[in-house]
Formats: C-alpha cells, sequence, structure tokens
C-alpha cells in the first residue's frame, strides 16, 4: 500500500526523468575488492532516499563518488541528465552534511553559512538574507556570532544542516549527520530533517546505518550489503515484505528457523524445520520442493495462547528469558529447537501468565511467516 | 550540619560551609595538599639539577658581562683613587692617584695568582684600547725600582702611550668593577675623549653585522623549512598510518646520526672535489675550471642548517595537520570553492599553530646554532654564536662573550614578546 503512495509523491513532483542515476557503477579502492558492485539506482526529484547498510556495505562510497570525492572505477554517474565523473566536487553544486558536522572552527555560525555564498559572490546584503534565513529555519536565529565550539552537538548538527541548504541546492547528501548525538536529540532532529526536506521540497541522499532513522525519514530505502542494493523500497514494504533473508535480518528484529520445503501450493508453502515441525508459510523466493529455506518471523507477529483456527500455525514453546521493557516484555523462548525465538508480548494485564520455565502454546498466520532462499 | 545547609540555601553568595564548619575552600585545600606537594616532589630533582647546573652559571655568566673587578682586584688603592679624578678639568689625575698607581703596581708583582696579575690588567685596558697589552708589563718592570716622586713625572716618562688622557679615562672607567663597557663594544662602539659613546671605526665594526646576518639567515633558514616541510607534512598526515609512519622514520632519520657526522657529510658532498661538483664536472654542466663554491659561506651554512633543523619544523606541522579531518576541505569544496581557494581560507587558518610553533622552533634554534656554522660557514657564513664561543674559548673575554649572549638573549625574547602579541602562544602546538 504504502509503496503505491510513495511513488506517487516521488512521481508527481517530477518530470519523470530522475536527478541522479547511478549506471553500472563499480568503485575499488584497491584493484583486488570491488567495494560498490555494479550499482544501478536512480534518485528522484524531491525524494528522501536513504541507503541504509552496515559497516563497510559501501554506501558511504556511493556518496563520496556522487558529491565528487572519490572516482567511480567503472560506470557512469549522472546528475540532472549530465555525466559527473569528470566534474570537479565544487562545480556539482551539492549541499553536503558530514558526520562531524565539518563546522570550520576558525570561523562563527555566519561566516560558515557565507562560505557557500562569499564563492558564489553574492553581495552581503543578500548573504545576510540567505544566513538569516537558514539560521531560522534550523531554529537558530541569533546565533550566527557564535563559534562552533560554543554551540552543544545538537546545534552545531542544525548548523550544518542550514550551511548545506543555504546556498539552494536542488541535491544534499548526508553522511551519517546524527551518528554522534544522544538518542532523544537524535529522534528530534530525525524529525526536523524531514520537515525541512517536506518545506523546501530539496532531494536528499541520507546514509546511515541506523535501521530506525531510516524508516523514520525516508520515501524509500535502498539496503546495502557488500556492495550490491539488496532492496530498494519504501518504508513499510521493507519491513513488511523483505526480500531476502539480509533485508529481513537487517531491518527490525527478526526469527528465523531452517527448515526445508515439503510442498508448494501457490502462494503458500509447507516446510519441514529443525525439529521435524511442519509450519506454513509465504512464498517469497523458494523455487521448488527440497530447497533448503528460512523462515522469517517478526517478533510482534507471534500470539501468545492463539485461538485454535484463529491462526495457521501453532506450536508448542519453552519460555527460557523474560526482559521487561516497560512498553512491552521480551520472551526469550525455545521453538522448534532455536532457543533464539524472541515473542515481544505487548505489557498487559494477562503478562502474568508468562513465566521463566513455563510451556505455553504460541502461534502466527501463515501470511506472516516469510519463506525466503537461504 | 542542618544548619550548615540551611546557610547554604539561604544565602548562596557566602561562602560554602562543610559540616564542621571549616570554608569548603579549606577543606578542599587540606584534602588536595598530599597530592600537590607529591606533584611538587615529583618535579624536584629537575628542578634542582636545573638551578645548579643551568640557572645559577648562567645569572654567573650574565653578571660578567656588567660585572668585570679585575682591575679593582690587581690595583685596589688605584681603583678607589682614580673614582675621585674629575676628567673633565684636567688631563691627568693628581700625584696622590699615581702614587697609588706605583704602590699598587709594585704590590701586585709579587702576585702570583692567576686573573690577578698585573698581565690580566693589560689585558682589560687593551679590550678597550688595542695596542696597550704590553704596556703594563713593561711599567710592572720599570716601576719596581721607583722609590720615591714626584709619581706622577715618573709614570707618564714611561712611554709616550702613557701621555695620552684617553688612556687615563679608560683606567678609571674600567677600575670601576660594574662597567657598561662591554655591551657598548658589542654594539661596535667605543668612547671618545669627551667619554661620549660613539661608532667604531667601520673596519672594527663586526658585531651588529652579524647580528644581522644571524637574523636574517635565521629568518631564510625558516622559510626554507617551512617551504620544505608544509608540503610533506600534509602528506604525511594524509597517508595511512603504516606508510606515513615509514616516512615519518625517514623525515626523523637525521636525528639518529650525530650532528657531527651529518655535517661533514655536507662538507664532503659539497666541497669544491666534492660529490655534487664531481657529477656536475663528469656530466659536463660546469667546467672543471669553474667549480661553485657551496660551502665555508653562506650557501654551505643555509644548507645545512635547513637539513639539520627540518625535523624541528615538520613535528608540529605534522601534528596539527593530522588533526584537521579531510571533511573540512571535502565541505569546503561541496560548497563551491576550488581547491586553491578552500586551502586558502579552510585548510591553511586551520594549520596557523602547528606554523606558529614551527617557525619560532627553528628560528629560535637557528639563531643560536653553532656547530655547523663553525664547520662550513667559513667567513660569511659565521653566526652570532660563533663569534660569542671565540671570545670564550680563545680571546678570553667572557664579560663581552656574556654580554653578546644577553644581547641574543634580549633579541629572542623580543621576538617571543611579539610573537605572543600577533599570533599567542596558547595558539602554539609544538606536538
Amino acid at each position: 500500500m504504502s509503496e503505491k503512495s510513495a511513488a506517487e509523491t516521488v512521481s508527481s513532483n517530477s518530470a519523470g526523468d530522475p536527478l541522479v542515476r547511478f549506471v553500472n557503477v563499480q568503485k575499488s579502492y584497491d584493484g583486488e575488492v570491488l567495494v560498490v558492485k555494479d550499482l544501478n539506482l536512480d534518485v528522484e526529484r524531491g525524494e528522501f532516499l536513504t541507503m541504509l547498510g552496515p559497516s563497510g556495505s559501501g554506501k558511504t562510497t556511493c556518496l563520496m563518488m556522487l558529491a565528487g570525492f572519490e572516482p567511480a572505477t567503472h560506470g557512469e554517474i549522472f546528475l540532472d541528465n549530465q555525466p559527473i565523473n569528470n566534474v570537479a566536487p565544487h562545480k556539482r553544486g551539492i549541499g553536503m552534511v558530514f558526520q562531524n558536522y565539518a563546522l570550520f572552527p576558525h570561523m562563527s555560525v555566519a561566516e560558515n553559512l557565507a562560505f557557500p555564498l562569499e564563492v558564489r559572490s553574492m553581495n552581503s546584503t543578500d548573504r545576510k538574507k540567505r544566513i538569516d534565513r537558514a539560521l531560522s529555519m534550523v531554529q537558530l536565529d541569533g546565533f550566527g556570532h557564535r563559534r562552533p565550539a560554543q554551540l552543544s552537538g545538537g546545534q552545531q548538527q542544525r548548523v550544518a544542516v542550514a550551511r548545506a541548504l543555504v546556498f539552494d541546492p536542488d541535491l544534499v547528501l548526508m553522511d551519517e549527520p546524527l551518528g554522534a548525538l544522544d538518542k532523544n536529540l537524535r529522534e528530534q532532529m530525525q524529525y526536523e530533517i524531514k520537515h525541512i526536506h517536506e518545506q523546501l521540497g530539496v532531494t536528499v541522499v541520507y546514509v546511515t546505518h541506523d535501521q530506525s532513522e531510516a524508516l523514520t525519514m525516508s520515501n524509500r530505502i535502498a539496503v546495502f550489503n557488500d556492495g550490491v542494493v539488496q532492496q530498494l523500497a519504501p518504508p513499510a514494504d521493507l519491513y513488511e515484505r523483505p526480500e531476502n533473508a539480509f533485508v529481513a535480518q537487517f531491518i527490525g528484529e527478526n526469527n528465523r528457523l531452517q527448515g526445508v520445503v515439503e510442498e508448494i501450493n501457490g502462494d503458500y508453502c509447507t516446510v519441514r524445520v529443525g525439529d521435524g515441525t511442519v509450519i506454513k508459510a509465504l512464498v517469497v523466493n523458494i523455487k521448488s520442493k527440497g530447497e533448503q529455506c528460512t523462515l522469517s518471523l517478526r517478533p510482534e507477529r507471534v500470539y501468545i495462547n492463539p485461538q485454535a483456527g484463529g491462526v495457521e500455525n501453532i506450536v508448542q514453546a519453552k519460555v527460557q528469558e523474560l526482559i521487561y521493557l516497560g512498553d512491552h516484555i521480551r520472551a526469550r523462548m525455545m521453538v522448534c529447537g532455536n532457543d533464539e525465538f524472541i515473542v515481544k508480548v505487548p505489557n498487559s494485564a494477562d503478562k502474568s501468565a508468562l513465566q521463566e520455565g513455563v510451556e505455553a502454546p504460541i502461534g502466527w498466520l501463515a501470511a506472516d511467516c516469510r519463506a525466503l532462499a537461504s | 550540619m542542618a544548619t550548615a545547609a540551611h546557610d547554604l540555601t539561604s544565602n548562596p553568595s557566602a561562602p560554602l560551609i562543610a559540616d564542621d564548619g571549616v570554608p569548603l575552600k579549606q577543606k578542599l585545600a587540606r584534602t588536595t595538599r598530599r597530592q600537590r606537594i607529591r606533584a611538587f616532589m615529583l618535579t624536584v630533582p629537575l628542578l634542582a639539577f636545573l638551578v645548579i647546573t643551568f640557572v645559577f652559571p648562567i645569572g654567573k655568566m650574565l653578571v660578567r658581562s656588567v660585572n668585570n673587578p679585575t682591575v679593582a682586584n690587581v690595583l685596589p688603592n688605584f681603583a678607589t683613587a682614580i673614582q675621585s679624578w674629575d676628567e673633565t678639568s684636567s688631563d691627568y689625575p693628581d700625584e696622590a692617584v699615581f702614587e697609588a698607581f706605583v704602590t699598587d703596581m709594585q704590590a701586585a708583582r709579587k702576585v702570583r695568582e692567576i686573573g690577578k696579575t698585573v698581565a690580566n690588567v693589560g689585558v682589560r685596558v687593551n679590550y678597550e684600547i688595542p695596542g696597550t697589552g704590553s704596556l703594563f708589563k713593561s711599567a710592572s718592570r720599570k716601576l719596581a725600582k721607583v722609590e720615591e716622586g714626584p709619581y706622577k713625572e715618573v709614570v707618564l716618562d714611561l712611554h709616550k702611550k702613557w701621555n695620552n688622557p684617553l688612556l687615563w679615562q679608560t683606567l678609571k672607567r674600567v677600575s670601576n668593577e660594574n662597567t657598561a663597557t662591554f655591551y657598548v663594544a658589542a654594539l661596535d662602539r667605543t668612547y671618545d675623549i669627551d667619554g661620549n659613546v660613539v661608532a667604531k671605526k667601520e673596519e672594527l665594526q663586526i658585531y651588529v653585522n652579524i647580528f644581522w646576518r644571524t637574523l636574517w639567515l635565521s629568518a631564510l633558514i625558516t622559510g626554507i623549512c617551512l617551504v620544505l616541510a608544509y608540503p610533506v607534512s600534509y602528506l604525511l598526515s594524509v597517508l595511512p598510518l603504516k606508510t606515513s609512519n615509514l616516512l615519518m622514520i625517514m623525515v626523523l632519520l637525521p636525528f639518529w646520526t650525530s650532528l657531527l657526522v651529518r655535517t661533514t657529510a655536507w662538507i664532503a658532498i659539497l666541497q669544491s672535489n666534492g660529490i655534487i661538483n664531481n657529477i656536475l664536472v663528469w656530466a659536463n654542466v660546469i667546467g672543471d675550471d669553474s667549480r661553485p663554491q657551496m660551502i665555508y659561506n653562506q650557501t654551505g651554512t643555509i644548507i645545512a642548517m635547513v637539513h639539520i633543523l627540518l625535523p624541528f619544523m615538520v613535528l608540529p606541522l605534522f601534528s596539527v595537520m593530522k588533526t584537521i579531518p579531510p571533511s573540512y576541505m571535502r565541505a569546503a569544496r561541496s560548497m563551491g570553492g576550488s581547491w586553491a581557494y578552500s586551502f586558502r581560507r579552510i585548510y591553511l587558518p586551520q594549520t596557523l599553530p602547528g606554523v606558529a610553533a614551527g617557525t619560532l622552533l627553528v628560528f629560535i634554534l637557528a639563531i643560536g646554532y653553532y656547530i655547523t656554522p663553525a664547520l662550513v660557514g667559513g667567513q660569511d657564513g659565521l653566526l652570532i654564536s660563533n663569534l660569542i664561543a671565540f671570545h670564550v674559548r680563545s680571546s678570553g673575554n667572557w664579560s663581552l662573550a656574556a654580554a653578546l649572549g644577553t644581547l641574543l638573549l634580549v633579541v629572542i625574547l623580543v621576538l617571543y614578546w611579539l610573537y605572543n602579541k600577533f599570533i599567542g602562544v596558547d595558539n602554539l602546538k609544538f606536538g
């Protein structure tokens, strides 16, 4: 559902041609290992696209190639339909927010913001107007005379965002900009950046390894692993319908059961898992009977003491450990021979039913249990 | 306890009082006293070492520049008596002074203690009026037999040089053990017959020129070091650790070799029949009879000193550049600054603490450098410290050496003060 609406949002404010295109881009630093393997990726105009992946997955390298700080070993990158492989970074007109803000320490906030405007030889009255506007956009009116060192981490972060936007670039790149902030501030800044993006309609390419950050802010997320885009989809799709075992594992929490496909019946199949239990699951990318597969199941889609007939799969589980987390309780259970099976139990009145060491029936819908080729 | 807490809340501006009524500051000082004593004890050995071997001798040496008791020691009565002579009213002192001179000279003949003989007086006066050194020895011999006056005639008849009012004025000046004469000499000045400080004859002027040469060569060497070290330090700071460590070892390699070995190596390389000249002649770049002189002159001093002082420039630059993340330049470039513009506006200002520290370090080391210019400097590559060494080791004029040393120290302090005023010592980063 959200895939369509997000795609519509994107296509509605673009003329159909993407702002950024990666075409068969490869990158190697040492001539032996490809950090980015054959990347093909379009970034639509006005889109907030996040490159998400573990460290070393090639996402930052892609951003650096787009910014012009790393040359592509092979392939072509297009910005606004122009190939930019041979365009110097300062001629690309791309705003950038760096991991540690990179605010110039020997300049005041206003001087920092003036830098891109001076380079463009803007006169001082226009410059002042722009700087004031940018500062008020990030709610830092009156901070212009301060030095970056006199600001808190969150304020520095906002200045960095204002500086990347002050010269009205079409494209802004953000390289893990919230990594250095504490959790509360990070969440607050996520919303602020999201709102600024919505207000200005600027295209943002955002790099992070924090999946909740990616889910909160993005129109689309490209999940990177091992130099390859594993899945490119809107946040809800990525969470609800991961296309492979890596995405399922990387986005959100996930229970995995290894098994062999017994039978395929249209959209559904039956899988015999480790201890012999047969489980009904949704077919995602398995092909044939007898194939090894991984069943992927979200912890919040598992029900304790399900009503008979309400769910397709019911198994016996033994509670190994209970962790109290306020709004919910995490129960680690032994299920089908896997003792790392996590169930999220809402913190409601019936929680007393669970005790460590107790056996209880648990169940889940076949539609929630995705059979992925392993 | 409750009242103390109450006081605290009722009057926030009052000094904080601990539970037992002692002010908190005192209490804190008491608890940290042991730590402070411990910290002080850790510095005591070095402090004692420095005071005994450095501060005290240097202080004593500096005192020599304004205090020379030679004449007062050898001719004590004369030294006192001559102070009452008014040189503006008469050409020569009166009879009583001459009597003191003769009796003191006779007494001094018997003294054999080094540094307190008539010869020492001759040397001392000779510093002021060249060519008077032997005068005192022969006078001492001739005066030994004089038993009665008038002493004035006897002394003035000894030699025509005694008939010079300037000699007696000088004697009066050097009899006073506290004197500015060595500073006057160090600045290429002297006293004329009227007691005014005037410039020496041009051919006798050495020190001021060499001071200027020392300053100029030190500045030049510092500049060359900066130009050579800046790009290397930048490269070191951006290379991966493994490569940069190797390069750093190569930069520091000179430190592992003896200074003397390095300097003599330059002699082997640069001399007329040295490696460079031989190669150039062999390659027919220059003729055998037109070998350029690259050593025993300023060029030699500059080349060898740049080589020796370069690490002192690289280290502070490197340590500052290492702390500048590459994202600053990237940020500047992403905002539209060309490489050169971004370098000038963003990178360069941030390296200034390292530049300041490196130039200060190299300049101060260069200004006092001794061994290298002594070995490869020839005549026009000599620096002020070579002259100081000459007066300490050869001429024995320690007071003049001390005066020159003090002037050098003052020059460095003035430069340091200027530096602090314009750049700020707090901004320096040595490593």
